[in-house]
């Protein structure tokens, strides 16, 4: 079956990417591995029948997102001796514990759900089309609120970063 | 055969590696990074469970996180660079000025 393959194809790639991206200590390096993360998940959206938030995906994320942070990493420009202090102690080793017990608590909870398989979906599924007449009908007051909330970040980031 | 479990696990293991980044890593952008991995594991498993139940709700509710993400990124790098301008630093211990 194609979908199994494809489904553990970039799951396992987002996986690998974001902990490449987590255990890299060169903030550039770690921007490439999220670039790659993003890309297996949009994938995986268009095996879950949703093509518009998987060009979202790869536009905002992607695209906007990660060029924005790249933006930011040149700008800072560090040195590479003040970027090696992530060392393992005991106390990151206790993080990583507690995390995988969150993680099995999560599978834990996730898998009383009933195995029920995908039914086929109707046409036009996840496309612009019905998700936009959606997005324009029920929830067009939190639509236009997200308008407004991108104003106050555009607001906000202009005063943090003027200076003085 | 992929069913949502699949997916459900899936996305637990980003969730979980996006809290480890977040916990673990003292560099600041970095940091910053394992936040949008978090959001993404919960866009994952919105647009899964809209897959599951047949109802294109999930996807609008993702376009929602997307762009809470994207303010949450201008602002937090903003913050970023004005920390940066005034301490010459991104690591997180160096910056107690809250006591925590």
């Amino acid at each position: 079956m194609s979908e199994i393959f494809l489904f553990y194809l970039f799951g396992g790639l987002s996986v690998l990417m974001t902990l490449l991206m987590i255990f890299q200590t060169n903030p550039v390096a770690s921007a490439i591995y999220l670039v790659g993360a993003f890309f297996g998940l949009a994938a995986l959206y268009v095996l879950l029948s949703a093509p518009f938030v998987a060009v979202l995906q790869v536009l905002v994320y992607a695209g906007a997102i990660m060029v924005l942070f790249t933006f930011v990493i040149m700008l800072l420009n560090i040195r590479k001796e003040e970027l090696v202090y992530d060392r393992v102690t005991w106390r990151k080793t206790a993080v990583v514990l507690t995390a995988l017990f969150f993680a099995g608590f999560l599978i834990w909870h996730f898998l009383k759900i009933p195995v029920v398989p995908f039914a086929p979906v109707e046409e036009g599924f996840g496309e612009v089309h019905k998700v936009g007449r959606l997005m324009f009908s029920k929830y067009l007051i939190p639509f236009e609120l997200t308008s407004v909330l991108l104003l106050v970040a555009i607001i906000g980031a202009l005063v943090l970063g003027k200076k003085e | 055969m992929i069913t949502i479990h699949h997916y459900l696990i899936l996305s637990a293991l980003l969730f979980t590696l996006g809290l480890l980044g977040v916990v673990i890593r003292k560099n600041l952008l970095i940091v910053l990074m394992s936040l949008e991995v978090l959001m993404n594991a919960i866009n994952l498993l919105l647009i899964a469970v809209s897959r599951y139940l047949g109802r294109m709700d999930g996807h609008v509710v993702a376009f929602f996180i997307m762009t809470v993400a994207a303010a949450e990124a201008g602002i937090g790098l903003a913050i970023v660079v004005t920390l940066f301008r005034n301490r010459r630093t991104i690591k997180t211990t160096d910056w107690r000025i809250m006591g925590g």
